[in-house]
C-alpha cells in the first residue's frame, strides 16, 4: 500500500465511513469524528506512519484534505 | 429563588464564544420577562446547548418554579419524541434551528438563539411543590427514567460546592461539558450562585477555537471527565502556557490512578489546584472531593464527603463497616440526595422517597486517614466518556433492532463489549449504537463467541466475559 492508501484506510477503519464520503470530510461532519474519534484517528495515523504529532497539528487537523498537508510536515509524502 | 441576581448587578454573568455577553443585571431583567409567560407549575422540555439562551431559560424556569427537563440538543429525535409522548410537557425551550422538529406547534417567545413553544398537551398533572428539576439517568439511551431533584437538593449541593472549591465572583469557568449533564450543570449552578462568570462554548478541547476563547477571556477553571484528561495528556497539556488557569476539577468516573498522579504533580508544580471529585445525578451532583493539597499524596482516592454530607460503607448484610481498608457498598447521606426517580408522568406528583439516604451502587474502601477509594460497581453499568451506560439497556436495544436472541454486553469504563453468537455485520451494530447513544464508536467492540455462558437457570454469567476483553 502506498501512503495515500494507508491514509485512506485509517480513515475508513477508524471512522466507519465509506470511501465516497472522504472528500471534503471535516471534523464533526459525521458522529464518529467527534473528540473521541479524533484522538483515535490521530493515534492510528501516528502508528501507521510512525510519527508523533505536535499539539498544534492535532488541533489543526480539521479535515481529510488538511491531513495531507500536516503529514507532509512529518516527511510523509503522498 | 435559587439565584438572586439583583444584588450582584454589573458583573458579567455569561460570555459566549461569539463574543456576546450579558451581565447579571441583564440576566435578571430578561429572566423576569420570560417568567411572565408562566403561571402555575408546568413541565418544560429544554434542549440544551452551552449558550446564553439555553442558560437564560434554565435559570428562569427554576427560579419561577417551573420544572425543566434538561436534554441534550443533539438527542436522537426518535428518543426525544418518545420522551415527549411519555411526559407530555406543556412547554419546550429549544434552539431556533431545531424548530423543524416541532413545526406543528406555536412559538410564543424568542430571544437570542432560543424559542419558547407551547405544546397541545392538557395540564392534568399536579406536579409536586418540591420538584425543581428533572435530569436523565443516562443521557444517551433516552431511557424515560429521570432523576427528580428538589429546590433543597440543588441549593444544598450548590452551597457546598461553592464552599469547598472556594468559588467567588472573580472566577471564570469555561464549559467543557454539556449543560444537561449533572456535572456540567453543577458548574453552571455554582458559578451563577457565586456571581462568577461562565465562558460558554460547545467547542471541544480538540478545537483551536476553544483554546483561543480560553486565552482571550482568561479562563480560571474547567472540569473534565476521565476521557478529557486522557485527551489533555495526549495534547501535551503539561507544556501549554495557561497562566490564567487556577483550578481543574475531575468527575464523571474514576480517573486512572497513574493519570491522577500526573495531573496532581503538574498542578502542584505549577501552582494550580487539581480537585478529583465523586458524584451521581441521584445526589444532585457532588458527594465527595479530594482537596487539592492532598491530590498527590492520596492519588487514586476521591477523598471524603463534601460539607454537609456523610459516607458509610455497608457489608453484604447492610451492616456498617467500621474497620479501615475493607471494601463495602458506599452509602451517602445529605440534603443533596434527590427525591427519587420518575418513570412516567404521574411520578411527578411524588414527594421525597429517599429521605436523605443514597445507596450508591459503588464499591469502595476507606483508608486509615478517612480517604475513600472506589474499586468497582455493584450494578451493571459502565461510564463511557463520562456518560453512564446501562449494559442491560444496550443489550435490549441490540436485540430489538437486529432481532437477535443471543447477545450479551459487558466491559469496563470507556470499553463496551458486545458478544454475539451469530455472524453479524460489526459495522452495522457500531453505527446503530453510535446513532442511538451519540457515543463514539471507538467505545464499542463486537466479539463473536461460541456460546453465551449461562448458569442452570439461564442467567447470563457476565463475569466469564472478562477473558475476552
Amino acid at each position: 500500500m502506498n501512503n495515500r492508501e494507508i491514509y485512506v484506510k485509517v480513515f475508513l477503519d477508524t471512522l466507519g465511513v465509506e470511501e465516497k464520503e472522504l472528500e471534503g470530510l471535516k471534523y464533526q461532519d459525521v458522529p464518529s469524528w467527534d473528540s473521541v474519534g479524533h484522538m483515535s484517528l490521530m493515534a492510528e495515523l501516528e502508528e501507521a506512519f510512525d510519527i508523533m504529532m505536535d499539539t498544534e497539528d492535532i488541533l489543526d487537523f480539521s479535515s481529510f484534505e488538511k491531513g495531507f498537508e500536516i503529514l507532509n510536515n512529518y516527511d510523509v509524502e503522498f | 429563588m435559587m439565584w438572586n441576581f439583583n444584588s450582584i448587578d454589573n458583573n458579567v454573568a455569561l460570555i459566549e464564544d461569539s463574543g456576546l455577553h450579558i451581565t447579571y443585571y441583564q440576566l435578571n431583567a430578561m429572566s423576569r420577562n420570560l417568567s411572565n409567560f408562566f403561571s402555575g407549575k408546568k413541565l418544560v422540555f429544554c434542549l440544551c446547548k452551552n449558550t446564553i439562551g439555553s442558560i437564560l431559560g434554565y435559570v428562569t424556569f427554576v427560579n419561577s418554579k417551573q420544572v425543566p427537563l434538561l436534554l441534550n440538543s443533539e438527542l436522537d429525535s426518535s428518543l426525544l419524541h418518545f420522551l415527549f409522548d411519555t411526559y407530555k410537557p406543556q412547554y419546550m425551550w429549544i434552539p431556533k434551528e431545531q424548530l423543524n422538529l416541532f413545526s406543528d406547534l406555536s412559538v410564543i417567545y424568542n430571544i437570542y438563539d432560543y424559542v419558547l413553544i407551547k405544546t397541545n398537551f392538557n395540564d392534568n398533572t399536579n406536579i409536586n411543590d418540591e420538584l425543581a428539576l428533572l435530569l436523565t439517568t443516562s443521557g444517551s439511551t433516552g431511557s424515560p427514567k429521570l432523576v427528580r431533584q428538589s429546590y433543597k437538593n440543588i441549593k444544598a449541593n450548590t452551597e457546598s460546592i461553592v464552599e469547598y472549591l472556594k468559588i467567588d465572583k472573580n472566577e471564570k469557568a469555561i464549559t467543557t461539558l454539556p449543560m444537561n449533564y449533572t456535572y456540567g450543570l453543577s458548574i453552571i449552578n455554582s458559578h451563577l450562585y457565586a456571581g462568577a462568570t461562565l465562558l460558554l462554548t460547545d467547542k471541544s478541547i480538540l478545537e483551536k477555537e476553544f483554546w483561543h476563547f480560553f486565552k482571550e477571556y482568561n479562563a480560571t477553571s474547567f472540569g473534565g471527565v476521565p476521557y478529557t484528561y486522557e485527551i489533555l495528556e495526549k495534547l501535551r497539556f503539561f507544556k501549554m502556557d495557561l497562566p490564567s488557569l487556577k483550578t481543574m476539577t475531575q468527575a464523571g468516573g474514576k480517573l486512572l490512578p497513574s493519570l491522577h498522579e500526573k495531573f496532581a504533580k503538574y498542578a502542584l508544580e505549577n501552582n494550580k489546584d487539581f480537585v478529583v471529585m465523586y458524584g451521581q445525578t441521584e445526589a444532585t451532583a457532588r458527594m465527595a472531593y479530594l482537596p487539592a493539597e492532598k491530590s498527590l499524596e492520596k492519588f487514586g482516592s476521591m477523598g471524603f464527603a463534601i460539607p454537609g454530607g456523610k459516607f458509610e460503607l455497608y457489608d453484604l448484610n447492610s451492616n456498617v463497616i467500621t474497620e479501615n481498608d475493607v471494601v463495602g457498598e458506599l452509602v451517602y447521606y445529605g440534603d443533596n440526595v434527590t427525591l427519587g426517580y420518575a418513570e412516567e408522568l404521574s411520578d411527578l406528583e411524588k414527594g421525597d422517597e429517599r429521605h436523605g439516604k443514597l445507596v450508591t451502587g459503588d464499591m469502595a474502601y476507606r483508608d486509615k486517614d478517612g480517604y475513600h477509594f472506589v474499586v468497582g460497581r455493584k450494578k451493571r453499568f459502565l461510564k463511557i466518556f463520562g456518560n453512564r451506560v446501562n449494559l442491560d439497556e444496550i443489550e435490549r436495544m441490540i436485540k430489538k433492532e437486529f432481532n437477535i436472541m443471543n447477545c450479551a454486553c459487558s466491559g469496563y469504563d470507556d470499553n463496551l463489549f458486545i458478544f454475539l453468537v451469530e455472524d453479524f455485520n460489526t459495522n452495522d451494530i457500531k453505527t446503530f449504537l453510535e446513532d442511538k447513544t451519540k457515543l463514539n464508536r471507538a467505545a464499542f467492540n463486537v466479539k463473536f463467541i461460541e456460546k453465551i455462558p449461562k448458569n442452570d437457570s439461564g442467567k447470563i454469567l457476565y463475569k466469564e466475559f472478562k477473558e475476552h476483553f
